[in-house]
């Protein structure tokens, strides 16, 4: 490597496989900047422009941090369960040859190409009363929809596959070997997952699960079907973003609209730190 | 008698990967079982580690039966080709690791664990690395961690997958006799598999040539060396010279050759193949002969020459360079043989069989990663 790095010293700069860079940097600094950094600029402006006192007053209304607290705490349900069960999906689908295997796994696709409008009204059908599944839990007593566990549900249903598609390939990837090392040195197969298989997987499974929580704080076709929006009950905050937006109070759907962004940039900031710092530990770039 | 197996077979699918395996391994033995790609001989290891269990037959340690026995419950230390060490984990976890599963009733306490570390750390001439990750350890580095995470465990059985497969030649060669030096003073009953005769002669008590699921021969390196049993362990060993000669009262004859050193064998009168090493073939300078020298080449410190007989019957020999140095080609030369093995029955063809030189190769290109 040394001797590598002399000889190619001189030469001044190393030569590139693909022509170009200069172009396709170019592009993509443009696309990034005017399609994803413009719009969430203009937002923090927005933002700034209403001023903390302000700004803090817009939130702590008693509609907008029911409708914050509401939205929060069904993407943590929803995340919950779908970093449970997104890991579960995920490692049938890796682990184990069945048949239909190739078509479960093109199904946890759906999520992703259905309007999530469709899935919003297809979901309040399901469990309306007289719906398949609410005809049996309505007499039970648990009532899905016009509740917080129909918007969980409803970001459930879109943000699934976050979790299963970061987790598949590495899960794929991990070598056998590893587990077959660990059985012959006598750990149980529940110490293998926690000890070898987990670890490794964590990185991609954090990352997963928060761009899934990411997308429930921000879902919004699928459950405003769902959720019945009754305002300090069921009303998730980037509607009552709409709302304010309808009554061109501005400064009232920019600050709710930041807030969500700043929760959402927070967490993927922690997370990808996290993941940084596991990976850079195990001497990998 | 430590480790015993009796007709061990397995198939995966169609393929027949062990077709009756008999083998008895005493303890503290260090035991190679050399083979091509495809001769069963991972699987086999796979099968005494308790990672795979055979169709039938029958896998004993001291008397126990072990193919009821888990993984775990057989304390087995097993090195994989390419380490499989825990890329989490600090060498230090990784060669822990048997010790920290360890159900809470057996576990030793931290600091025995610790001191167990240490000593392995050092006893395996790595004790600086503790607190690195594998992925900043080399190749050779790797192989020693993964051993101490096998021997931590004080293993009854050490199995080794291809230990030396990885790396690169030189320290291929450092690696063997410090793996040598491990197993004398540690004393454990070692079995490792390995497609290269130079590691498995140099390394072994007692090598065990595979062949299509079967054993060919099993013996002490020297012995397989200088008597192969069957054509295959022949060709294998470098024996890739195949000539068709008849037995006549135990002597070896065959039109052109000075077969005269070869010892009488107790075998039928008829036909029969023999297998030469190249460089136990001297080439005699002799106008009579029926051999003619039609190539000559250096490999520096050999000579590689090529004689025929004109009718078809090509031969391949080496000899020292400095020895050949009267040698020129066109010359007539009587082919005598220092030693070889001879099999009745006729050879397929007739000349050389690179066949088996070839299925060498690619054995060792196959374990390049």
């Amino acid at each position: 490597m040394t001797t590598l790095a002399i000889t190619a010293a001189p030469s001044g700069r190393t030569k590139r496989v693909l022509p170009g860079f200069g172009l396709t940097m170019g592009l993509t600094l443009t696309y990034v900047g005017i399609v994803i950094l413009l719009p969430v600029i203009a937002l923090m402006l927005k933002g700034a422009e209403i001023g903390p006192a302000r700004f803090w007053e817009i939130i702590t209304a008693p509609r907008a941090m029911a409708a914050l607290r509401l939205t929060v705490t069904a993407a943590v349900i929803a995340t919950i369960f779908n970093a449970l069960y997104g890991l579960l999906m995920a490692w049938v689908l890796v682990r184990y040859r069945f048949p239909g295997r190739r078509i479960l796994d093109a199904m946890m696709d759906i999520p992703f190409a259905l309007p999530t409008a469709v899935a919003g009204l297809s979901l309040t059908a399901l469990f309306s009363a007289n719906g398949w599944y609410g005809q049996l839990l309505e007499p039970a007593g648990i009532k899905v929809v016009y509740t917080i566990w129909g918007v969980a549900i409803a970001m459930c249903f879109t943000s699934i596959p976050f979790v299963v598609r970061t987790v598949q390939p590495i899960l794929e990837d991990l070598d056998p070997q590893l587990e077959e090392a660990a059985r012959s040195l006598g750990a149980t197969p529940f110490t293998i997952f926690r000890k070898v298989v987990f670890p490794q997987i964590l990185p991609a499974f954090l990352i997963g699960t928060t761009i899934a929580f990411a997308r429930s704080l921000g879902e919004f076709g699928a459950v405003i079907f769902i959720a019945g929006n009754l305002p300090m009950k069921t009303e998730i905050a980037s509607l009552l973003a709409v709302i304010r937006l309808e009554e061109y109070d501005y400064n009232g759907a920019a600050a709710i609209a930041l807030t969500l962004m700043l929760i959402a940039l927070i967490l993927l900031a922690l997370s990808n730190g996290l993941q940084w710092q596991m990976n850079r530990r195990r001497g990998q770039p | 008698m430590t480790l015993s197996l009796s007709h061990i077979t397995r198939r995966f699918g169609k393929t027949e990967v062990l077709r009756g395996i008999d083998l008895e391994i005493d303890k503290g033995e260090l035991i190679a079982l050399l083979g091509p790609s495809g001769s069963g001989k991972t699987s086999l290891l796979r099968i005494i580690a308790g990672l795979d269990w055979p169709d039938a037959g029958t896998l004993a340690f001291d008397g126990q039966d072990w193919l009821s026995r888990s993984a775990a419950e057989r304390k087995i230390g097993l090195v994989f080709q390419h380490y499989a060490l825990f890329p989490h984990m600090k060498v230090r976890d990784n060669i822990a690791f048997g010790l920290n599963v360890l159900p809470r009733a057996e576990r030793p306490g931290k600091g025995a664990v610790a001191e167990t570390v240490d000593r392995l750390l050092s006893f395996l001439q790595i004790a600086p690395l503790g607190d690195r990750y594998p992925a900043e350890l080399s190749g050779g580095q790797r192989q020693r961690v993964a051993l101490g995470r096998a021997m931590a465990i004080q293993p009854r059985v050490l199995l080794l997958d291809e230990p030396f497969g990885a790396l690169d030649a030189q320290v291929r060669r450092d690696l063997r006799r410090w793996l040598r030096g491990v197993h004398d003073s540690a004393g454990i009953t070692t079995i490792f598999v390995t497609h290269d005769q130079e590691e498995a002669f140099e390394l072994a008590d007692r090598v065990v040539v595979m062949n299509e699921g079967r054993i060919e021969q099993t013996g002490r390196p020297d012995q397989i060396y200088d008597h192969p049993a069957t054509p295959f362990v022949a060709r294998f060993l470098g024996l890739n010279v195949e000539l068709p000669v008849t037995l006549n009262a135990g002597r070896i004859e065959a039109h052109g050759l000075d077969l005269s050193a070869l010892p009488r064998r107790a075998m039928p009168d008829g036909p029969a193949t023999l297998f030469l090493r190249p460089a136990d073939i001297l080439p005699l300078p002799d106008p009579n002969a029926p051999f003619r020298l039609t190539e000559i080449a250096s490999t520096g410190a050999l000579l590689r020459i090529v004689a025929e007989d004109g009718t078809g019957c090509r031969i391949e020999a080496e000899v020292p360079r400095r020895a050949g140095t009267r040698l020129e080609t066109g010359m007539n030369v009587l082919l005598r043989a220092e030693a070889g093995q001879v099999f009745p029955g006729s050879a397929q063809g007739r000349a050389t069989a690179p066949a088996a030189a070839s299925d060498i190769t690619h054995a060792l290109k196959e374990n390049r990663p």
